[in-house]
């Protein structure tokens, strides 16, 4: 029983990394059988959506950190890739880690001003930077950005194996791998003495000031990791897509991923993962099978929406914490 | 020379919109610690008031429409919403988010995404002679609107005792509290005066940019959040000069500089504010 409950992520990831083996169809979930590819690239979507709602969730519900800038370092990953293959014509082995270098970088430099001051004041500064980004992507800054159809990838710099519907499964590992790496990144940061000094941050900032911690540079320290991942998780999703337009940038992808790591349950193992997941899932689902619906139903973001407020009122701590309730009352 | 006065006018006409939007914003986070996300959705719902109401009752009527939806719509989210989270700041920011997001969709689901023409009067469209310069007069309208709402919020915070109640809970609230004084029926007034200028800038706003959309409130929203931050929050006088900072100095770099740099340059001079600001604080 034990070895269950400590070995099953394993071969949980076990079962998804041999999902495009399997032929067989979920029928009302998935529209083909699991390894068509546009099965594989929704699912692989709803991955990378859950690796980026843990990676933001070490700022909010780990850390306590209201940040609306997000989107700036996804945005940052994905274009900054896109810039080095599409217009400078680098190999992905080089673009990749310049990209997140890049993310980074910015992360640091935006927290270091921004986390002079704190709670709502915070949330608005961020927000404000990532304002910067969006209308860089959406004005086509210095030609590079391809403005409002964003900047399609040239896929001659790829690896052949990652090119054309065929290799969508090989995509979908790429999904599964980063995250992974996330939630063994989030995993060992949470649970080390780093983790849980920030905890200390989310709960009562003056006490850490109080032990002689800096809270500034532990802070700082969450909002540079949570670029990073970001930034990573940007360069994936540009691979997933094929390109970079500026919804990425925009401060909707933000708060998307805020309401992913809601409903999911923040500061919970996989609650993010979770509320990534279903949103991804519900957000495709609901734009491509709502026709038949009437009015306001028809928009995804109106049923998440609504879904979203109801969390907040009925179930704050997410559907993690719906399922250990459910959990200790049957036992 | 007219360049310059055409530039300071319609730069003023777009800092008179985020006045409006701001200044709801600055008096809802000082009052209530509610940072409001829906606020731009405050604005679309006056505009698209105005919009219905402008061909059946005229332009006057129709701005008088989009004040009150504002103001009702405000009150109601204060209401039902806002209040049962008191006190629980971060719930109430991300039920603000929940609202904007569903806002939106619905006036997409209900008037569809694309932007309609507003049925804005002639006389709004046309241009008068200023300092030298052909001006538009819808600048003009814009101005006059926000300074007339500046008047009348001063006047109410300064010389009424619903001001006063305000004023003092902006500055102590628990203080005010134990007066004896219900804040929170301040809380539903300042919501409601807040959604009523968000209504007025949607009304006006439209007039502006000639359309209305379901998401003009939220591309607003943002730069009214800079002007809030630079002005101080909770400060009205603060909100003005810092709007009229913001929309000057992004219309002159527009205007001289690339497309979207004024934008960048707003951002840029909230980033000074705020360093400058902690520095002077800890000296």
């Amino acid at each position: 029983m034990t070895y269950l409950r400590r070995y099953w992520p394993f071969g949980a990831v076990a079962v998804l990394a041999l999902l495009p083996y399997a032929g067989v169809g979920i029928p009302g979930v998935f529209d083909g059988p699991l390894n068509s590819p546009g099965t594989l690239q929704l699912l692989a979507l709803c991955l990378l959506f859950g690796g980026l709602a843990t990676g933001y969730d070490l700022l909010f519900g780990r850390t306590g950190l209201l940040s609306f800038g997000q989107a700036l370092f996804v945005a940052l990953g994905a274009y900054g890739a896109d810039v080095l293959i599409t217009k400078a014509g680098l190999p992905l082995a080089l673009a990749a880690p310049a990209a997140i270098l890049l993310g980074t970088t910015v992360a640091a430099a935006i927290g270091a001003i921004a986390l002079r001051v704190t709670g709502i004041a915070f949330a608005m500064v961020t927000l404000a930077f990532a304002q910067v980004g969006a209308i860089l992507a959406a004005r086509d800054a210095w030609g590079l950005t391809g403005g409002d159809e964003g900047l399609a990838l040239d896929v001659s710099g790829l690896p052949s194996g990652l090119v054309g519907v065929v290799n969508t499964y090989k995509l979908y590992w790429v999904s599964l791998a980063y995250l992974v790496i996330v939630m063994i990144v989030v995993r060992r940061t949470v649970s080390s003495p780093t983790g849980r000094v920030l905890a200390g941050l989310r709960d009562d900032e003056r006490r850490v000031g109080v032990l002689g911690l800096n809270p500034y540079a532990f802070k700082l320290f969450a909002f540079v990791l949570a670029g990073a991942l970001a930034a990573a998780g940007g360069v994936v999703h540009l691979l997933l897509v094929q390109g970079a337009d500026p919804k990425i940038a925009g401060s909707e992808l933000t708060l998307s991923l805020l309401v992913m790591v809601v409903l999911g349950g923040p500061g919970t193992r996989y609650g993010p993962l979770l509320g990534g997941v279903l949103y991804t899932y519900l957000d495709y689902r609901l734009t491509h099978v709502a026709g038949g619906l009437p009015g306001p139903l028809k928009q995804p973001l109106f049923v998440l929406g609504v879904i979203f407020i109801l969390a907040v009122y009925f179930f704050p701590g997410g559907i993690a914490q719906l399922r250990l309730r459910a959990l200790r009352r049957t036992l | 020379m007219s360049t310059v006065v055409l530039l300071a006018v319609t730069g003023l006409g777009l800092s008179a919109l985020y006045f409006l939007i701001a200044s709801g914003l600055s008096l809802v986070f000082g009052l209530a610690d509610v940072l409001n996300f829906a606020h731009g959705w405050f604005l679309t719902v006056g505009a698209y008031a105005a919009y219905w109401a402008t061909p059946k009752v005229g332009f006057a009527g129709g701005v008088v429409a989009g004040v009150l939806a504002g103001a009702g719509v405000a009150a109601l989210v204060e209401l039902v919403m806002i209040r049962p989270l008191y006190k629980r700041t971060i719930a109430q920011v991300l039920v603000t988010v929940g609202l904007s997001l569903a806002g939106v969709a619905l006036f997409q689901a209900l008037f569809s995404p694309d932007a309609r023409i507003f049925p804005s009067p002639k006389w709004t469209q046309q241009v008068v002679g200023f300092l030298g310069a052909r001006v538009p007069v819808k600048s003009l309208l814009l101005i006059a609107g926000a300074v007339v709402v500046l008047a009348a919020l001063l006047a109410f915070l300064r010389w009424t005792r619903y001001g006063l109640i305000i004023r003092a809970g902006v500055e102590n609230r628990e203080m005010v509290t134990a007066l004896g004084i219900d804040v929170r029926k301040a809380f539903t007034l300042v919501f409601a005066i807040g959604g009523a200028a968000a209504g007025l800038a949607g009304a006006l706003g439209g007039v502006y940019f000639e359309s209305v959309s379901p998401t003009g409130g939220a591309s607003l929203l943002i730069f009214a959040f800079i002007v809030v931050v630079i002005g101080g929050m909770g400060s009205i006088t603060g909100s003005a000069v810092a709007a009229v900072a913001v929309g000057l100095l992004q219309q002159f770099v527009n205007y001289y500089g690339s497309a979207g740099a004024g934008d960048v340059c707003a951002v840029a001079l909230l980033a000074i504010v705020l360093l400058t600001r902690r520095q002077a604080r800890q000296a």
